[in-house]
């Protein structure tokens, strides 16, 4: 069996006093063994909960209201968020790392007792046991003097190597799905670099999959093998990594590429920045949400329903896309 | 003739005293800048690169004397401004100005977005007239893109990117000649960041003569908006170079690694790239490390290097390096 986690048609929302808000509208993808896959998307297009629905970690108001997690064949969404079937999935089956280590950590236990606990708990282990694992999955995420900063505090700690804590209390328990959620964003581009490449390795050598929730277009390109590209709570375009880059479809992919300087450009050429603002997730109309700010709308998409994911040509890999540019173009 | 130069900076120090205990002693120092030089032209715009703690943001604040400075000379505008006093300072300060990296935060809530744009005016006592101070918000307004019928709403009420177009505005009030950017598109979406980009590019081509001191982390921003980057580490000017050289021909380590570390959003160019990952982490200024501030991470470090800081030089034209193995 390939595929290791099937996400299909996953809704969550939120009631709130403004009205109901869907974050994660319906939203499908497939994570197959030791593979890195990428969601892409600006801030509220529904990454974050999108992850934090598959960990059932989504709080009141948010509600999972629809849809599928099928984690090796047993539908993880019909499990309660509290049971013990979630507990022992979630942590050592599923792991994920947070993009702000400082409030995912308990500030009042030192680093040695936060690992130690988790591996207690899964992994069955006896104290000296845990010690032992835990100060070499901390030299393994590259903390220097690992044992003795065991006893230290998450405020002792930098910010690149309190991540480093977390990537080592993620991996602590062999988990087979690693969730990042913006790992790196509030660090610096060599911390970045070193984490990624940690990870990356993981993969490599474990056979754990990763998902990559960012929004850096660059990350995706250098370490994904597939991308999800995410706009308003919906996937708008997927495919391998290589051809979503070489022949981006949807105006939203595009846009996205275009509107980013590239450190490898000869003479700085003009970006395109993508006009507007992102939408409104309450009362969404039920045409394209991202016609308003669509440089190549034309007049029928005002008038049709937003389009479902339908597949396309791909010279690098199957490719899905709810528009092509290239139909609108001939329209025009 | 009008000198060429609009600012330079000459071994520019900076350093932070740790106080401690009850009577407050001075038990250490943080060398946040330590002996940083270069110059910046008329209608230039110069990137000042590097990682968190690096100084960048220190460097800025001194050649706007937001800081006493320890040590060096800042030159502006032909005029030593490093110990010129406060009275002295307000006259040159009309012509630098700064934009901050949230325009969240830096933007005073209770105040309009009109009162916002004109409260330097105010303060340099530039304009006589009313009259004259709303048609000179009007034109601001129309500058950054904002339409002028905004002045009496409140910063809540404008988007991230508005509101960063609100501090561009304010930053123009009084024409200045140098505006230092610290850190201006990292707080917004990438959709906006380009917005706030091409913004500020087409500000200079309209405006003769601004130069910007443009300090950010994100390498592809800087050297797209560019003529040349500079590149610090620990307190320490690396390399400076011309942004079309920086990436074809970086010549420092450090530099090399920092741009070897930023992905290029193109799976077709980062499988042949060559990834070089710095181990370790950059060490404090509190205790930075004798002799070249990277060589205890650095992979052609030899003996000499830890003896003496190595002094920038220029390499080739327009080109300065600080390394003993170049």
């Amino acid at each position: 069996m390939k595929e290791l986690l099937v996400v299909k048609n996953l809704k969550t929302q939120f009631k709130t006093e403004a009205g109901l808000v869907k974050a994660v509208d319906g939203v499908s993808f497939t994570l197959n063994k030791q593979e890195i896959i990428g969601l892409v998307g600006e801030s509220g297009c529904g990454k974050s909960v999108t992850c934090l629905s598959i960990m059932k970690l989504v709080r009141p108001p948010g509600e999972v209201v629809d849809g599928e997690v099928i984690y090796q064949g047993e539908n993880l969404l019909k499990y309660s968020a509290k049971g013990k079937e979630m507990s022992s999935i979630r942590g050592a089956e599923i792991a994920m790392i947070f993009q702000e280590p400082m409030t995912s950590l308990n500030p009042s236990l030192t680093i040695g007792q936060q690992l130690i606990e988790t591996m207690e708990q899964h992994l069955g282990l006896n104290y000296k046991a845990a010690c032992k694992r835990a100060a070499d999955l901390m030299e393994m995420v590259g903390i220097p003097k690992a044992v003795e900063r065991l006893d230290d505090y998450p405020h002792q700690f930098s910010g690149g190597m309190r991540q480093r804590v977390m990537i080592a209390m993620a991996l602590s328990c062999n988990p087979k799905v690693l969730i990042a959620d913006e790992p790196t964003t509030a660090l610096d581009v060599t911390t970045q670099a070193q984490l990624l490449e940690l990870l990356k390795d993981m993969v490599e050598k474990t056979g754990t999959s990763l998902i990559l929730v960012t929004h850096n277009m660059g990350l995706v390109a250098r370490y994904a093998h597939r991308v999800y590209v995410m706009y308003a709570g919906r996937v708008i375009e997927t495919s391998t990594t290589k051809e979503i880059f070489a022949n981006p479809l949807h105006p939203y992919t595009r846009g996205l590429l275009e509107c980013i300087p590239r450190l490898d450009e000869e003479k700085a050429r003009e970006l395109v920045p993508i006009k507007g603002l992102p939408p409104n997730l309450i009362n969404m109309p039920p045409t394209c949400a991202f016609l308003p700010r669509c440089p190549y709308r034309v007049e029928s998409c005002y008038r049709e329903p937003w389009a479902p994911l339908r597949s396309v040509d791909g010279k690098y890999g199957e490719h899905y896309t709810r528009c092509d540019v290239n139909t609108l173009e001939k329209v025009r | 003739m009008q000198n060429d130069v609009l600012l330079e900076v000459n071994n520019l120090k900076k350093y932070f005293p740790i106080m401690r205990g009850l009577l407050r002693k001075k038990v250490g120092e943080i060398k946040a800048v330590d002996g940083v030089s270069f110059a910046l032209k008329r209608g230039e715009t110069l990137g000042l690169v590097g990682e968190s703690g690096c100084g960048k943001t220190t460097t800025g604040r001194c050649i706007l004397r937001q800081y006493e400075i320890t040590d060096g000379k800042i030159v502006f505008d032909g005029e030593d401004i490093s110990s010129y006093s406060e009275n002295n300072l307000r006259k040159v300060r009309r012509k630098m100005s700064l934009i901050f990296q949230d325009p969240y935060s830096s933007l005073d809530p209770r105040q309009s977005a009109g009162s916002l744009v004109g409260e330097p005016l105010k303060i340099q006592r530039i304009l006589s007239s009313q009259g004259e101070y709303n048609d000179r918000i009007e034109e601001l307004f129309r500058m950054v893109g904002l339409d002028p019928s905004m002045t009496s709403r409140f910063p809540h009420e404008f988007s991230g990117g508005q509101r960063q177009r609100l501090g561009i505005a304010r930053a123009l009030a009084c024409n200045p000649s140098l505006i230092i950017c610290d850190e201006p598109i990292s707080a917004l979406d990438v959709s906006i960041q380009a917005q706030i980009i091409n913004l500020l590019k087409e500000l200079q081509t309209k405006i003769k003569d601004l130069s910007y001191l443009f300090i950010a982390h994100d390498l592809s921003v800087v050297k797209h908006i560019s003529d040349r980057v500079a590149v610090m580490y620990l307190g320490h000017m690396v390399e400076i170079t011309s942004s079309s050289d920086l990436y074809k021909n970086p010549l420092h380590p450090y530099t090399q690694a920092l741009l070897s570390a930023v992905p290029i959003a193109d799976p077709f160019v980062e499988e042949e790239r060559e990834h070089i990952i710095l181990e370790g982490e950059v060490p404090s200024p509190i205790d930075p490390p004798p002799g070249c501030p990277f060589h205890p991470r650095c992979s052609l470090a030899i003996p000499e290097c830890r003896e003496e800081v190595p002094e920038l030089r220029e390499v080739d034209t327009g080109h300065m390096v600080a390394c003993l193995r170049v």
